[in-house]
């Protein structure tokens, strides 16, 4: 099949170039239905952006939901069985979106890799998010952090509960007034945390300071990846920023969120969501990621100049064959081609032609 | 070239604050100070880009990315929670958010508590965190005579030196939280023009504790 290049929207090109970076790897296709039993949802209700969801009951009375979320759908499916499922999926999600209160349709592609994670797996998966950003735009940022090394700094600081989501809030804003207004001086290494912002050489600096005797495995664990991964060819886009945080009851270890220049939010989020497992019962560890495609309308944005190369105007008396072998003539030519007896108010057409009696064409200036 | 900057600036008495010290830190732009109705302003040799927009609304360019950093009140933050990094704490515009009743009003817990304001997310965090039950009437100004007309028994606003509740017979019975000028930046801003938005946010941070 031949595709004009010009035909495919930005998020349609996106899924075939991300689609096929997956299968290179190894991951294979989930497929799945638009529809989830509400009562998945109802149980992990934090893990979803927002508790906004759309039900219905279906034939049998099962009150049912538009899939708010993949992930957790994959995470049911998954067996302990498996030593390790590499699956990545292509689905609509159904979100409220924040503005105007109504529900949306996001079209929504990512990947998981579930089962016994290790290092590798970590690695990988973060490597196909850089490679998932790249294949959109070059221009990208991947921002990676640790929640365990955020846990033990906060943990060190014997704060409440409600203190301490006050000051998750503080570090996901790099609001360093806001930490200091909490804790008061304890708070000096959170507040360099937060200000951190940078490839591994700048933050393992940081990170001594904070740390001068023993480091927690939580810090060798980021190094080492994000290390790994400026090896690979993108060390100036790939910085480490511990302001990225996910919701902890959900997610432990290394999160992250990419950036393409020209989309003022993040369109790529994942994480190792280890204690989420644990919450649906399951012995494994899991990483995954999704890419939110909505947002690609607004990058690089180029007006077409014309709605359609050539118009072909005819009238009651033209014949069909004589219509017909017109516009093949030009549609074989590589031209868009539209026919039409009267021409609409605002078609922006490059050529018009007119169709004589005996099927001549006559090329008309464009008004 | 150096791509643009694009600041959102508060209209008003606080914007031209705010601007005199991005002035004084090293980043000026001398056609703003021109006495017309211009809404936005460059200075191509330093790429900035200046503009005025309403107060509650700098924080909307800046989440969408219209402007890559602007200037913001903490109560226009905490209202619409805007996902946007806050940088900095400009120790401007200072007030605060509190409750005000009229200066004999008993508190009934066991009725309902009737609030008016123009900030409804801050009152319902607010009255959820004390798990107090309230009615909120929301109105877009002259909140200080909802409870003389008995709209409602107290009023959820930002008091400044509280000469306005005076004059209306109303006293400040909480303080919910401090407010001042935060600098805030758009998230993939801070990404894509990060060297540009740290320098302004090191300069002004030493104007800010010079002040």
């Amino acid at each position: 099949m031949d595709i004009n290049n010009f035909v495919l929207r930005n998020d349609e090109k996106a899924i075939f170039a991300l689609r096929s970076l997956y299968e290179k790897y190894g991951y294979s296709q989930f497929k799945m239905s638009k529809f989830e039993e509400y009562d998945l949802y109802v149980r992990n209700k934090d893990f979803l952006v927002s508790d906004n969801i759309i039900t219905f009951t279906d034939t049998s009375g099962k009150l049912m939901a538009l899939k708010p979320d993949v992930t957790l759908s994959i995470i049911k499916n998954s067996d302990d069985k498996d030593s390790l499922k590499k699956v990545y999926y292509n689905e609509n999600v159904y979100r409220v979106s924040k503005g105007s209160y109504s529900f949306k349709e996001i079209m929504q592609v990512g990947l998981e890799c579930i089962g016994d994670t290790d290092e590798y797996c970590i690695y990988e998966v973060l490597s196909l998010a850089a490679e998932s950003l790249n294949s959109i735009s070059p221009d990208f940022a991947l921002d990676i952090s640790h929640l365990g090394i955020i846990s033990e700094i906060i943990d060190s600081l014997e704060v409440s509960s409600s203190e301490k989501q006050e000051l998750l809030k503080c570090i996901g804003d790099k609001n360093t007034c806001g930490i200091t207004a909490i804790c008061g001086e304890k708070g000096e290494n959170l507040k360099k945390l937060t200000q951190t912002y940078g490839n591994t050489e700048k933050v393992i600096s940081v990170l001594d300071e904070i740390f001068p005797y023993d480091k927690p495995t939580a810090v060798n664990e980021l190094i080492s990846i994000v290390s790994a991964l400026e090896k690979k060819g993108y060390g100036d886009k790939i910085k480490i920023d511990f302001s990225v945080l996910n919701d902890m009851n959900y997610y432990s270890g290394i999160v992250f969120r990419g950036f393409i220049n020209g989309i003022p939010t993040g369109i790529l989020s994942g994480g190792q969501y280890d204690n989420l497992m644990k919450k649906m019962k399951k012995k494994s560890g899991a990483i995954g990621f999704a890419v939110y495609l909505d947002m690609l309308e607004r990058l690089n944005e180029t007006e077409k100049e014309f709605d359609v190369d050539s118009v072909i105007l005819y009238n009651e008396a033209t014949s069909l064959s004589d219509l017909r072998s017109a516009v093949d003539m030009l549609t074989e030519n590589g031209k868009s081609v539209i026919a039409l007896k009267t021409i609409p108010e605002n078609l922006k057409y490059n050529q018009l032609f007119k169709l004589q009696e005996k099927g001549a064409l006559t090329s008309e200036n464009n008004a | 070239m150096k791509t643009m900057l694009n600041i959102a600036l508060p209209k008003g008495r606080l914007g031209e604050k705010v601007y005199s010290i991005f002035e004084k830190a090293g980043f000026p732009c001398p056609s703003i100070k021109e006495n017309n109705r211009k809404l936005i302003f460059e200075n191509e040799e330093l790429a900035l880009r200046y503009f005025w927009v309403k107060p509650s609304d700098v924080a909307i360019y800046v989440e969408r990315g219209a402007a890559d950093i602007g200037v913001a009140g903490k109560d226009i933050l905490l209202e619409y929670e805007p996902d946007i990094y806050e940088l900095l704490d400009l120790n401007l515009g200072k007030c605060r958010m509190a409750v005000a009743a009229k200066a004999d009003f008993r508190d009934n817990p066991q009725k309902t508590l009737r609030v008016a304001t123009k900030f409804t997310n801050i009152a319902k965090n607010y009255y959820t965190s004390l798990g107090r039950d309230i009615d909120i009437i929301h109105l877009n100004g002259s909140i200080e005579i909802a409870p003389i007309l008995g709209l409602s028994d107290v009023i959820v606003d930002i008091v400044e030196t509280g000469t306005t509740l005076k004059e209306n017979n109303l006293t400040v019975r909480e303080t919910i939280v401090p407010i001042s000028a935060r600098l805030i930046s758009n998230k993939a801003s801070f990404k894509f023009k990060n060297e540009q938005i740290e320098q302004v946010m090191e300069k002004l941070i030493s104007e800010v504790e010079n002040d």
